[in-house]
């Protein structure tokens, strides 16, 4: 944990990541099923930045991955990382990825180290041989997140943050410019996800761009720079300041959220008209004030 | 004593048994290295239904005096198409559709074989004889043995990634689906090649069980591949070695050899058996 929390000397050494970019344009996704995914979908991303992809279940998030992952092929449209195609920007090693946990085979007989040295085997030739450089920089990466004490354990004794650091540590390895992260926050403890959150500011400050796909509206203005709203395309998409705002945000998830206001009389005694909102996509969260729940429970 | 001991080592002094010893050492341990993979992915049952799919080939080619890889090779591809298509086409799941087109070509190739009797038998097929194989069709085995561990040698780390995590191996990359058709295609192969010296009903034994006595064994990736090959070489030898006095079923001795060391793993492992988590919960205990 404390090695997270350290400023980082060592972020020189990760990619000087100058012209980290992601263009989309008009992407389209049809499924050979005959279901568009996504439509028309444009946005432009910038080295330095953390950009958060926000939409309901369905909307084209993992779309828009797959797509920039060149898992799936646009119908139309094109996707270019770094002024590359996709396929020419994977085998230059520029992309990291750190899948949801749900997608990992916790079982597989694999130990902490031998996936974050997988980020490197890009950097291997074809026998995938660790050079000594190669070595060092999982050490490194493991030290980052404060994981070399776990080194040894298989992947699936760990617990949910620890398992997300281990694959953050993967992508560390990597040295990809462009770090893309899908739900880093389900399963995670507050600790490790404030780790994560200033590790993410680290690399942004060293030139790295994210793309983090998030249910965790809450944290979204805490560390994304820039919001991208999508319901099967690009709603809105800028900074967050003007992006992340509560019209958007309904439009972008309709009836989906959770949306209360509390504010006036339910909490004062007095004329402040002002109003607290909540907004959330997952269990309704417990608000208190003061130490009630609410003062509507006083009220009574 | 000593006439003991020489009786031991009878069988190394006759060629055929030598032969089908080393043979089904080999074979027994790309199986084996394949093992690794297929149980980790829950696909072990498909090495069951590629190779009692491929039987009307390896019929046919006996027939038509063709070698027996080209037969089963075609029919491994016709299964594989049919599959595909039946799943396309109607709404059946993917069990099903394995479960009918294997058993329909098993069938098939039962009928060939009987209506048409060849050199060899239908027994020879489903339960397989190594220690009558002909000639040509060791060179097959062999070669098609030897390939397929050079290959899976290079490819270790790469399938490895692959069936680990996919994603990430397209991100440094790695061009998966060149790879799955490449350790498929193995795979098959490698189902002929065990279909010679186990047979048609064992072979899925040979792609399961080293795997997994080897995956309660280590948590090492490179390690589990190592025990699993050391697993299907010893066990295939020995096997083959021990049917020398059994009289024939070469298949049924390797194959029992196999679950014996399972089940030692299962109960001894010291990891993942059941007397060490027995042991965990009794520790647990006596530490509250």
């Amino acid at each position: 944990m404390t090695a997270l929390a350290e400023p980082i000397a060592a972020a020189r050494d990760f990619a000087p990541a100058l012209g980290a970019s992601i263009a989309v344009r008009d992407l389209t996704v049809t499924y050979p099923n005959g279901f568009t995914a996504v439509r028309d979908a444009s946005f432009d991303l910038d080295p330095g930045s953390i950009c958060a992809l926000v939409g309901v279940n369905g909307s084209g998030k993992s779309t828009i991955f797959k797509a920039i992952m060149g898992f799936v092929r646009p119908t139309r449209g094109e996707v270019r990382l770094c002024g590359l195609s996709v396929d020419e920007a994977l085998r230059r090693n520029i992309v990291a990825y750190v899948p949801q946990s749900e997608d990992v085979d916790w079982n597989f007989p694999v130990l902490v180290e031998t996936v974050v040295m997988m980020g490197r085997y890009g950097h291997m030739n074809f026998l995938r041989m660790p050079s000594r450089n190669d070595r060092h920089k999982v050490d490194e990466a493991l030290e980052r997140v404060g994981m070399s004490a776990y080194r040894k354990r298989q992947i699936g004794e760990l617990s949910g943050g620890q398992k997300k650091r281990v694959f953050l540590a993967r992508s560390l390895a990597q040295e990809g410019r462009i770090i893309l992260l899908d739900e880093p926050f389900t399963g995670v403890d507050v600790k490790t996800e404030t780790a994560i959150i200033s590790l993410l500011r680290e690399l942004r400050a060293s030139g790295h761009l994210m793309l983090v796909s998030t249910h965790n509206l809450g944290s979204v203005p805490d560390f994304c720079d820039r919001v991208i709203l999508i319901n099967r395309t690009v709603l809105a998409a800028g900074p967050t300041a003007q992006v992340f705002t509560q019209k958007n945000l309904e439009r972008t998830f309709g009836g989906v959220l959770r949306n209360f206001q509390l504010g006036g009389a339910a909490l004062h005694a007095d004329d402040d008209a002002r109003s607290v909102t909540v907004l959330t996509d997952d269990e309704r969260p417990l608000v208190f004030y003061g130490d009630a729940h609410s003062r509507e429970r006083d009220l009574d | 004593m000593d006439t003991f001991l020489a009786e031991l080592l009878v069988p190394f002094s006759y060629g055929y048994m030598l032969r089908a010893m080393w043979v089904s050492a080999l074979v027994g341990g790309v199986c084996a290295f394949l093992s690794a993979y297929l149980m980790l992915k829950g696909w072990s049952l498909m090495g069951d239904a590629l190779a009692h799919s491929i039987v009307p080939g390896v019929a046919a080619a006996y027939i038509l005096g063709a070698p027996f890889a080209v037969g089963a090779f075609l029919a491994g591809l016709l299964a594989a198409g049919a599959m595909a298509f039946v799943k396309h086409a109607s709404r059946l799941r993917e069990d099903a559709v394995i479960g009918l087109v294997f058993t329909s070509l098993f069938a098939l190739g039962l009928l060939m074989a009987s209506i048409w009797p060849t050199s060899v038998s239908i027994q020879t097929i489903v339960l397989g004889n190594i220690l009558a194989i002909a000639d040509e069709d060791v060179v097959q085995v062999a070669v098609i043995a030897a390939v397929s561990m050079v290959v899976m040698a290079f490819l270790w780390k790469d399938l490895m990634v692959t069936f680990f995590d996919e994603s990430h191996a397209r991100s440094i990359g790695i061009r998966t689906g060149v790879l799955k058709l490449v350790f498929f295609t193995l795979l098959s192969a490698c189902t002929v090649a065990a279909l010679q010296t186990v047979g048609a009903c064992l072979v899925i034994a040979m792609v399961v069980t080293p795997g997994a006595t080897a995956y309660l064994l280590t948590d090492r990736f490179g390690r589990l591949i190592l025990i699993s090959i050391a697993l299907g070489v010893g066990t295939s030898f020995v096997g083959a070695y021990l049917s020398y006095f059994l009289d024939g079923a070469t298949g049924g001795v390797i194959v029992s050899l196999q679950t014996v060391l399972f089940l030692a793993a299962f109960v001894f492992a010291p990891r993942h058996g059941i007397l060490a988590a027995r042991r965990r919960v009794g520790a647990a205990e006596a530490s509250a």
